[in-house]
């Protein structure tokens, strides 16, 4: 059952979840080490491996405002963090379901840090304080690259499908 | 029901009559703008082909443009060989709309696209930047994206399900007390509805005050609009568009205007009256902490910044040049000046601007975003505080979570240089 490790307010913007300074790194396995690098204390936590792979972070509305930099995801992703907000900001929600980062929009969530959270299809359950919150599903447009396991292997699928296309038509001509 | 202009653009660029608030499209993109970060979509281009069997080839290297302007020159070696990688891959795709870090072709992507004519009115612009939005002052739908979905649209053609947002319009009426500036009407705006007032909508402007606008003030109100939340901001366009098209980026072609339709239904409308707007500052450490500039009088700089994607323009650094002229800047304060591009130093140079703000005791940078976010030059000491005319203010922005910025037009910016002191300009410095 994953443990909220950390509870932020409103309005965390990616120059806190990835500080500009760092933006020179864009490889995902290299972008976790400066997670959250400006809070000194759980960037530490994060580094030594104290904080368990697939923790919840609870967040209020428009988490992930700002810049578009995908790093501020990246760098989430390589903990296997779920993301559980009021709201997301419009760019950072479509680069967590791209890169396939878990984001769960919940417009009613309390939890606290140490909180157990159970999650189901619709509902997130904090078990530590008995109660459940609604989920808010993620924007229809997105289910099919959600589906298809993130934006590069459906935008691959696309091609395919394009190129096979293609192929088709030619074949037809030549018949 | 008729259309606002963001959905008549949806639907040129899906080739149907009508499109409805809500509806999910593959627009085709005119236009797909990166900065240094085409060094993460470039991966990502790659990684999409691989086991395809195919040769990675982008759609169309005519709508793909690449500006460096982040980190420029650059400030690592890490930078260096990114940079040096887009290089070699724009030479092998054909993209000729590189602009590279040089004189005659070069400086921030916001300033480059209109400048050069790539933006056109109706146009869909996409771009790894959040600030992509600045292209609605010339009448395109224009918004940020990630570097996945660049590598997509590099891929495509074509932006992937976008879900037709709903449109906000705001109208400012009325004419702006000297002093008070485009910058100043975004800032009310954004301390009016909040960062988080425009969430998935767009922001379309009216009124007089925009009517008698230029393009240089629309592109400071849309290049902000995300600091609102906005998809993006946008001013359909007008005479005003046709002259800067013309006239400052030399464009040839046929320009189509695209207006939205009188019956067209807004999500909500905010009326501005911008002749009782004072100058704004955005106080630390959010966009819409905004207050008159009067409420924050005193408060002790240690840096001015004026330029950028949002104030580097040419009327933005005469204002500074003019309040600066035959004055200097307080002691203990430096002040930074980055121009939006390469073009806009040279006719700053023309015109004595540059003389005067080095005169007073400016820094010339070179034209780009380093110092805005943090990554190189310009950066804050511990305890410090910048008065900027830059767009965001958050905690650790100009390279320091234990400074401070504030954000302001460059009247404000220039004013307060020559006090060491945040100042209304329409008090004018000591």
């Amino acid at each position: 059952m994953p443990k909220v490790v950390l509870k932020l307010i409103d309005d965390i913007s990616t120059d806190t979840i990835y500080p500009g300074r760092f933006m020179a790194t864009v490889l995902p396995e290299e972008t976790p080490q400066f997670a959250f690098a400006d809070n000194k204390e759980f960037n530490t936590k994060l580094k030594n491996n104290e904080i368990p792979k697939g923790s919840t972070i609870v967040a209020g509305n428009n988490f992930g405002c700002g810049s578009s930099r995908e790093q501020a995801v990246s760098c989430l992703k390589g903990y296997d963090f779920i993301i559980i907000a009021k709201g997301f900001a419009r760019i950072f929600l479509q680069n967590a379901i791209n890169l396939g980062l878990r984001v769960i929009i919940s417009p009613d969530i309390e939890a606290d840090e140490g909180d157990e959270i159970e999650l189901l299809r619709e509902e997130v359950i904090n078990k530590t304080k008995s109660k459940r919150f609604k989920i808010i599903s993620l924007p229809k447009a997105r289910q099919n690259i959600i589906d298809a396991g993130g934006l590069v292997p459906y935008t691959r699928k696309r091609l395919r499908e394009i190129k096979n296309n293609l192929l088709k038509k030619a074949q037809v001509t030549e018949d | 029901m008729g259309m606002t202009v963001v959905q008549k653009i949806l639907a040129r660029a899906t080739n149907q009559k009508t499109v409805e608030v809500g509806d999910v499209l593959e627009p085709k993109v005119d236009v797909a703008m990166s900065h240094e970060n085409a060094a993460l979509v470039i991966n990502q281009f790659l990684e999409i082909y691989k086991d395809t069997n195919l040769e990675p080839k982008v759609f169309n290297p005519e709508n793909i443009v690449i500006i460096f302007d982040h980190r420029v020159p650059a400030e690592s070696s890490k930078t260096a060989t990114n940079q040096k990688r887009i290089r070699e891959f724009v030479l092998k795709q054909g993209i000729k709309k590189f602009h590279d870090i040089r004189s005659d072709e070069g400086g921030i992507c916001h300033q480059i696209l209109p400048e050069f004519g790539y933006v056109r009115p109706g146009y869909v612009v996409v771009g790894t930047d959040s600030h992509t939005t600045t292209h609605g002052a010339l009448g395109a739908f224009s918004f940020g994206i990630g570097a996945t979905e660049m590598a997509s649209v590099w891929v495509l053609g074509a932006v992937l399900n976008v879900e037709v947002p709903p449109t906000i319009k705001v109208i400012v009426n009325g004419k702006l007390s000297k002093y008070v500036l485009p910058k100043d009407i975004i800032l009310y705006l954004i301390g009016k509805i909040s960062a988080q007032g425009a969430n998935y909508k767009v922001i379309e402007f009216h009124g007089d005050t925009i009517k008698n606008m230029s393009v240089s003030g629309r592109l400071t109100l849309c290049n902000m609009s995300v600091e609102a939340g906005a998809t993006s901001g946008i001013v359909p366009s007008d005479e005003e568009t046709i002259r800067y098209l013309r006239e400052e980026a030399k464009v040839k072609e046929r320009i189509d205007i695209m207006t939205p339709d009188l019956d067209a239904h807004y999500d909500s409308v905010i009326e501005i009256d911008a002749s009782k707007i004072s100058p704004q500052i955005a106080c630390p450490h959010e966009v819409d902490n905004t207050r008159p500039v009067n409420e924050v009088e005193g408060t002790k700089i240690d840096q001015i910044v004026i330029g950028s994607c949002t104030n580097g323009r040419l009327g933005d650094i005469e204002v500074a040049a003019k309040i600066l002229k035959g004055k200097k800047i307080a002691k203990g304060v430096r002040m930074l000046v980055f121009p939006a591009s390469w073009r806009i130093y040279r006719e700053a140079l023309k015109k004595g601007y540059i003389e005067t703000l080095v005169n007073s005791g400016a820094i010339i940078m070179n034209s780009g975003c380093g110092c805005c976010l943090g990554v190189h030059e310009g950066a804050l000491g511990d305890g410090e505080v910048a008065l900027s005319t830059t767009n965001r203010n958050f905690k650790g922005r100009m390279g320091n979570p234990n400074a401070g910025v504030y954000l302001c037009s460059p009247a404000v910016a220039a004013a307060s240089a020559i006090t060491g002191l945040i100042t209304d300009p329409r008090k004018g410095g000591r």
